[in-house]
């Protein structure tokens, strides 16, 4: 919504002047916020008050913001944001604006613009002619890309402004083992349900302790009721998933009887070379030889799903990605197109999807750790709501309140 | 009470010349010699009634305005905050009065340059609490500085009806707590602003406020008025006052009486 930030001094109260002003403001029917009011203490002390006045009409907020000028409402000057060119490939300018995951906009040529993407430690790069800027990474800055430096024209909207009338409020963003997980669970579940009917995507982050706990059959539920559209995870998750479809064992061991199977410490890595002599899960699962679990309900419910690697893989099967800045800019492009993301029982990929998501993305965190929990918090990802119980319980619970038999 | 002083400009070049409030109209031109007639019929009653001491300055060619002397700036103790016109054609009256005051060894403190403001036509002492008037002549952006440099509580009035362009056409303090207004000049803000902060409120009605009858000179229990404003003056007989009726009527062609031919400096 197109607004604007005014300030106003003098006797605004003893006058009526701020009532003037906030009268004017409700006439048009637009909104309101006082970002700041100092009210003076002796008759002789003056008072002061910033005021955000929003519009959905752009012209509509222009009458208003005419109207309440002669109140002595005025715009408050602004700065310009500084641009300075990127020196070199891979590298900012000095003193570059390094950003946050919050809504963020740059005042250019006398206007607001939006930053496209926000992402938290990027940089923001501005393309004049096209009066556009985006948050670019580090390793994608090209020589004489315009960057913003310094932190004048920048504007970031705190995280309350816009939550305040979402339903998570009664959800702090504190972790803590002692929530009611049921109400908690209850609420995730009418989230992804409202995800579902705006026909938006719902990205999952998966680590491997869903298939050493048994919850895997629980998850694949999810994915065949059509409540998963994205899946980020590790080599892991889908080398132990595969694991058990095809031998019935996580790392070894049994998911029947709980117990090592022997030799069974062998079969993930037979289950990565049988899936990489198949060309990968996607052929594997077409060829009919791997007929169950997440990876295969993925390929027949069409989630979009990437697996990227880390230093201690085996294999890795097929379409895992092992090119890291390659890996970063797909999760990323996936990142961008949703507003709800769960994380399920792991930590790095938790952080590391967490860094690529505006704060206007709720981020639900489930893990049987609360350090893991906070650590996603503590990396500026405040967004989120932890909920610290095993992931197998949580899923459970999440099926029954979707309705999912 | 100390002698009051008034500062004056004799109508020299008075007439009407342009056209920049709703009472200026070029086909109705003032008659000079009876406009001079009359300011000196005001500057002899203030002299010698109301035992006032009047200063003058000389009036600049080519500026019928000057005269009005309420507009040349606001002066507090020995502090002079000269005007910044509205109009280009009263702009050039500014340097002959801030002459004048620094002559008189005021201390000169100047408005930013953006904001306009018209001096004593739009701002008023009640007690200790300056009323300042805006919208037509004067921006509230001023109201704030005022407030800073003077030290004083100001309220902000805005002024809704063009007829009665300055504070002073509508408004007039008559002592501590005590004025004269045209609630009509006043949106419903500015009316209950009066109301509670000025213990005796005397409203004039739409036939007396035409006529000027906001627009008079008070010294003490003494008051210099319109002469065809009678309602007003048996309300200040009330009120214990001597009233002096004058005829004003050249003046008020170009929107203006009594009160707006003098600037009180004490």
């Amino acid at each position: 919504m197109p607004d604007e930030i005014v300030e106003l001094s003098g006797h605004l109260i003893d006058s009526f002047t701020l009532s003037k002003v906030l009268d004017t403001i409700l006439k048009h029917k637009a909104c309101y916020e006082i970002q700041k009011i100092k009210v003076g203490i002796s008759v002789k002390d003056t008072s002061f008050a910033r005021i955000l006045v929003a519009h959905k009409d752009p012209n509509r907020l222009k009458i208003i913001l005419r109207e309440i000028a002669r109140y002595g409402a005025e715009p408050v000057v602004l700065n310009e944001v500084n641009l300075r060119s990127a020196p070199m490939q891979g590298v900012f300018p000095d003193d570059f604006y390094t950003t946050t995951n919050l809504d963020t906009a740059i005042y250019l040529g006398s206007h607001w613009i939006t930053v496209k993407n926000p992402e938290m430690d990027s940089g923001i790069r501005v393309d004049r002619s096209l009066k556009r800027a985006e948050t670019i990474k580090m390793a994608q800055v090209k020589r004489g890309d315009l960057i913003v430096v310094g932190h004048n024209g920048v504007r970031v909207t705190p995280l309350a402004q816009r939550h305040g009338a979402e339903g998570f409020e009664f959800m702090t963003s504190e972790v803590s083992a002692e929530k009611p997980k049921r109400v908690l669970i209850a609420e995730v579940a009418r989230r992804m349900q409202a995800e579902s009917a705006a026909k938006r995507p719902t990205l999952f982050v998966g680590g491997p302790a869903i298939v050493h706990t048994g919850a895997a059959p629980l998850l694949v539920k999810l994915i065949q009721a059509g409540y998963v559209q994205i899946l980020l995870a590790g080599n892991a998750l889908a080398a132990h998933d595969i694991e058990c479809s095809l031998f019935g064992t996580s790392l070894g061991v049994s998911m029947c009887k709980g117990t090592d199977s022997g030799s069974g410490h062998e079969n993930h890595l037979r289950a990565i070379n049988i899936i990489r002599r198949a060309g990968g899960i996607r052929h594997a699962v077409q060829k009919g030889i791997l007929k169950s679990g997440i990876m295969h309900a993925c390929v027949k419910q069409k989630v979009d799903w990437v697996l990227t690697g880390s230093i201690r893989d085996d294999g890795p099967l097929p379409e895992v990605i092992t090119d890291m800045l390659r890996a970063q800019a797909e999760m990323r492009r996936r990142c961008r197109r949703v507003k709800l993301a769960v994380m399920l029982a792991t930590l790095l990929h938790s952080v590391a999807t967490g860094n690529m998501l505006p704060a206007s993305t709720r981020v639900i965190n489930v893990d049987i750790d609360p350090s893991s929990v906070t650590k996603l918090y503590d990396r500026g990802s405040l967004q989120t709501i932890g909920i610290v119980t095993d992931v197998q319980p949580f899923l459970s619970e999440l099926l029954i309140e979707l309705g999912i038999r | 009470m100390p002698q009051p002083s008034f500062f004056m400009c004799r109508p020299t070049y008075y007439g009407i010349n342009y056209k920049i409030n709703a009472w200026m109209d070029l086909r109705r031109q003032a008659d000079r010699s009876l406009a001079l007639k009359q300011w000196f019929a005001l500057r002899t009653t203030l002299e010698k009634y109301l035992g006032a001491k009047v200063h003058c300055c000389s009036a600049g060619p080519g500026l019928p305005d000057m005269t009005f002397t309420a507009n040349a700036g606001l002066v507090y103790k020995n502090i002079f905050v000269p005007s910044r016109f509205r109009y280009k054609e009263r702009a050039s009256e500014e340097p002959y009065f801030t002459r004048w005051f620094q002559r008189h060894e005021y201390k000169i403190i100047r408005l930013p340059a953006e904001y306009r403001f018209e001096g004593a036509g739009d701002a008023l002492f009640v007690g200790k609490t300056l009323f300042a008037g805006f919208y037509y002549r004067t921006d509230i952006q001023t109201h704030a500085f005022l407030g800073e440099v003077l030290g004083v509580r100001v309220f902000s009035l805005e002024l809704i009806n063009r007829y009665f362009y300055h504070l002073d056409t509508c408004f007039l303090p008559i002592g501590p707590s005590a004025a004269i207004c045209y609630p009509d000049a006043f949106d419903d803000y500015g009316r209950k602003m009066l109301r509670e902060n000025i213990d005796v409120l005397i409203a004039v009605d739409h036939d007396e406020a035409y006529q000027f009858a906001c627009n008079a000179v008070v010294g003490g229990k003494k008051a210099i008025i319109h002469k065809p404003c009678l309602k007003l003056e048996s309300e200040l007989k009330r009120h214990g006052y001597k009233v002096y009726s004058l005829g004003f009527s050249e003046f008020i062609k170009a929107g203006g009486a009594a009160k707006c031919l003098t600037l009180r400096l004490n």
